[in-house]
């Protein structure tokens, strides 16, 4: 693993398949009656949230904290940010205090890479959003729901998703889920599909590894998992799209669409969901649609992330309880 | 005043010749030359050029002396070689009225380093809704020519008719910035395959080419004559090739940085690249290079934007745009269009000297290295080679991007009116 996680285009197959099967062992602490684990006992990990975003934010800081790191949540709102500090002064502040890992939520694409890469301090990065960027986090608990769904916990271990048919939906141009996606899928062996009105779809798509489908109903029959983006609604007024009616007829997830997937497909989403846009209530809230599962698997991802970035050589979970799976050899 | 004989210089890249400066002018131009009475500069086969002239220079002042001042702004454009600079419109306040552009003028001539020709903003506060008074400044002792809103688009046909139709009394030219502000909102680089990757807003070259064919059509309908600001696609470069082709009063000019770099280093998120308009891409560098060759675009202009260090070392999204570019425009022209071939010395004198010295009709300048004309000289090591080092600019910001790159060419003198501003590289 390198130092920081900025883009899911950094990681390996072995990086990203050490990370799911790492997920898979901090998932089992989850399972206890005292989910924690003394790993990162005395490491600080800062969670730098310079954009608004509860459920990353907690998941992160229960993900923290289930590894006994000390964790220190900073939110530009209603701090020196909002009196105009700028990044830079703020990663010196936080160096200053020891951070062993700085988890950074942007709005600018690329600010992860720039607090990375500048100097301005010593510890791990973890992107976890910056812009239209990447959000590889993300990507990762998708790519771990889709390996638990699609091939098994227990089975899945050291598994990618070789083959696998992903098709990700809406508003890729905006999607900073989409593009982490497209990596690390791709990376796994899957083939992805992106589905979208063209007015939605980057200039410059050609080069992803990636197939692009302006027609989701030519694709849902053949796909082992559909991913939902979330469309925002001034995307309308920006006249990406004429109307909600028409995206929702076009590009939304109904449950005649559904019931046209294969038997095991699962349908995806990173929430918040748009019900009556993106997916109806009825696909929503099916046994088939992953969007509260992704929420719990995304703490074990950042488990993982967070151990394999600060925890050294040692072991996961601790010998002599029992749990542990992995060998030396397998880090 | 003394008499200088700069000796064995290639006037034009040509044969080495002597040239003797008298007071203001060049007295004579030849071969073993006289030294008697005059201060000899041993130009050992250097290039000898006439005064490089930049018709984009953003100098700051007044509003924003702590990126530049006219005086740094001056000083730096004298070790480019530079005996004078056009400066943009957009300070703080807009120079919109006589007053400013009258003060900026007389800055200009405290500074002694280089001459200060202020271009005058089209629009009042350069918001694209009312024309300035263009004919006051024009008449002021500025003797303004040149109209822009640089840094904004003046986007409403109407008004750059207007403009366009208006400057016409008093031989005016209005220099465009070429941004469709509806196809640019958000954007932080070109539109294309990097900025895909990158999740950053595209800037996408139809932004620049819809404005300039617009504009095209505009002046040739009124018969007017318009300057394009900072050519940077290689559909630009075919709308004005165009345009020239039907015999339309058109003339553009491209930046040394679009002459070299690329959107590929926008990867870096390094805000040092941030630039408007954006980096382009491989394809559209080469287009302006063979432009610039072949005359579609007239000149080259530095688009010299200064920016305090801070507002450049941070993210990307909160970073200024814009680089500094007097201290080597004369490198990466050298670097891009002489060692490559596509430019010899003669045509570099042309497209940075005499052409924007027309085009801004800038009376002493962009003259020939003759007998008469007024001594407004850049000696240039051709030879030199080394790596760019911005402690050493004399503008008082740094925000260059070729930082630590090997550059080739070193101006060793410049000469404002008979008078050395720079000597072996370093101010007088």
């Amino acid at each position: 693993m390198k130092r920081h996680l900025i883009s899911a285009a950094d990681l390996t197959r072995d990086d990203a398949v050490l990370i799911l099967d790492t997920a898979e062992e901090m998932a089992r602490v989850a399972d206890r009656p005292i989910k924690k684990l003394p790993t990162l006992r005395g490491r600080t990990v800062v969670n730098l949230f310079f954009e608004d975003s509860t459920r990353t934010r907690i998941s992160f800081e229960a993900a923290a904290k289930r590894l006994s790191a000390d964790v220190i949540n900073f939110s530009a709102k209603g701090s020196s940010v909002s009196k105009g500090e700028s990044l830079k002064d703020t990663a010196l502040t936080l160096e200053a205090m020891g951070a062993d890992a700085v988890v950074i939520r942007h709005h600018d694409s690329g600010a992860p890479h720039r607090l990375a890469t500048s100097g301005w301090i010593g510890g791990s990065v973890v992107n976890a959003g910056d812009g239209t960027h990447e959000h590889p986090t993300q990507a990762l608990l998708d790519a771990f729901t889709m390996r638990r769904r699609l091939v098994g916990a227990d089975a899945g271990l050291g598994q990618d998703l070789d083959g696998r048919r992903i098709t990700i939906v809406g508003d890729i141009l905006h999607s900073r889920v989409a593009r982490s996606n497209v990596h690390l899928l791709h990376t796994l062996g899957a083939e992805v599909t992106l589905v979208a009105p063209p007015t939605l779809v980057p200039i410059g798509v050609e080069q992803w590894p990636c197939e692009v489908s302006y027609d989701l109903d030519a694709v849902v029959a053949k796909s082992d998992a559909v991913m939902m983006l979330r469309v925002q609604r001034e995307r309308m007024n920006a006249a990406f799209f004429p109307t909600e009616r028409e995206y929702a007829r076009r590009y939304g997830l109904d449950g005649d669409r559904m019931s046209r997937m294969p038997e095991h497909a699962i349908v995806m989403h990173p929430g918040p969901m748009n019900r009556g846009m993106e997916i109806t209530a009825e696909v929503a809230d099916s046994p088939r649609c992953t969007a509260v599962e992704q929420v719990t698997n995304g703490v074990s991802i950042r488990m993982a992330v967070l151990y394999l970035l600060l925890g050294g050589n040692e072991p996961a979970l601790t010998a002599g309880n029992g749990t542990s799976t992995r060998t030396e050899e397998s880090k | 005043m003394s008499k200088i004989l700069i000796r064995g210089a290639k006037v034009l890249g040509g044969e080495p010749q002597d040239v003797l400066i008298d007071g203001e002018t060049i007295a004579e131009v030849g071969t073993g030359l006289s030294a008697e009475g005059a201060q000899v500069v041993e130009a050992g086969g250097k290039i000898l050029l006439p005064g490089l002239v930049d018709l984009h220079t953003h100098l700051r002042e007044p509003g924003r002396e702590d990126s530049e001042t006219v005086l740094t702004g001056t000083k730096a454009a004298a070790v480019g070689g530079f005996t004078a600079v056009h400066a943009m419109a957009n300070t703080f306040p807009v120079a919109d009225t006589a007053g400013v552009v009258e003060q900026v003028w007389r800055l200009g001539k405290e500074s002694g380093y280089c001459d200060v020709q202020p271009i005058g903003a089209v629009t009042v506060g350069l918001e694209g809704k009312k024309l300035a008074e263009l004919g006051a400044m024009h008449e002021s002792a500025a003797g303004v020519r040149v109209f822009s809103d640089d840094g904004k688009c003046v986007d409403d046909a109407v008004i750059m008719r207007r403009a366009l139709e208006y400057v016409k009394a008093f031989d005016g030219v209005v220099a465009q910035h070429a941004q469709e502000p509806r196809l640019t909102e958000g954007a932080q680089m070109n539109e294309g395959i990097v900025s895909a990757e990158l999740g950053l807003g595209g800037w996408p070259a139809v932004a620049e080419e819809s404005i300039i064919a617009r504009d095209v059509l505009l002046a040739a309908h009124v018969g007017s004559r318009v300057h394009i600001c900072h050519l940077s696609t290689a559909g630009s470069v075919e709308i004005v090739r165009w345009a020239k082709s039907k015999g339309w009063n058109v003339t553009a000019e491209v930046t040394p940085h679009h002459l070299l770099l690329t959107d590929e280093l926008v990867r870096s998120y390094n805000p040092v690249y941030k630039v408007n308009p954006p980096l382009r891409t491989e394809a559209d560098v080469l287009a302006l290079r063979e432009a610039l060759a072949d005359g579609t675009i007239d000149c080259v202009a530095t688009d010299h934007a200064p920016h305090p260090h801070e507002d450049k070392d941070c993210e990307w999204g909160a970073a200024a745009m814009g680089m500094v570019g007097l201290e080597t425009a004369l490198s990466v022209v050298q670097h891009t269009m002489v060692d490559s071939g596509l430019l010899d010395w003669a045509g570099v004198a042309d497209r940075m000297s005499f052409r924007p010295a027309h085009i801004g009709r800038l009376e002493g300048h962009g003259r020939p290295v003759s007998v008469g004309e007024p001594a407004n000289l850049t000696l240039l090591d051709s030879a030199y080679r080394g790596e760019v080092d911005p402690a050493g600019f004399a503008s008082r910001s740094r925000n260059t991007p070729y930082e630590g790159r090997e550059l080739p060419g070193r101006v060793t003198h410049t000469f404002l009116r008979g008078r050395a501003t720079v000597v072996d590289g370093k101010l007088a």
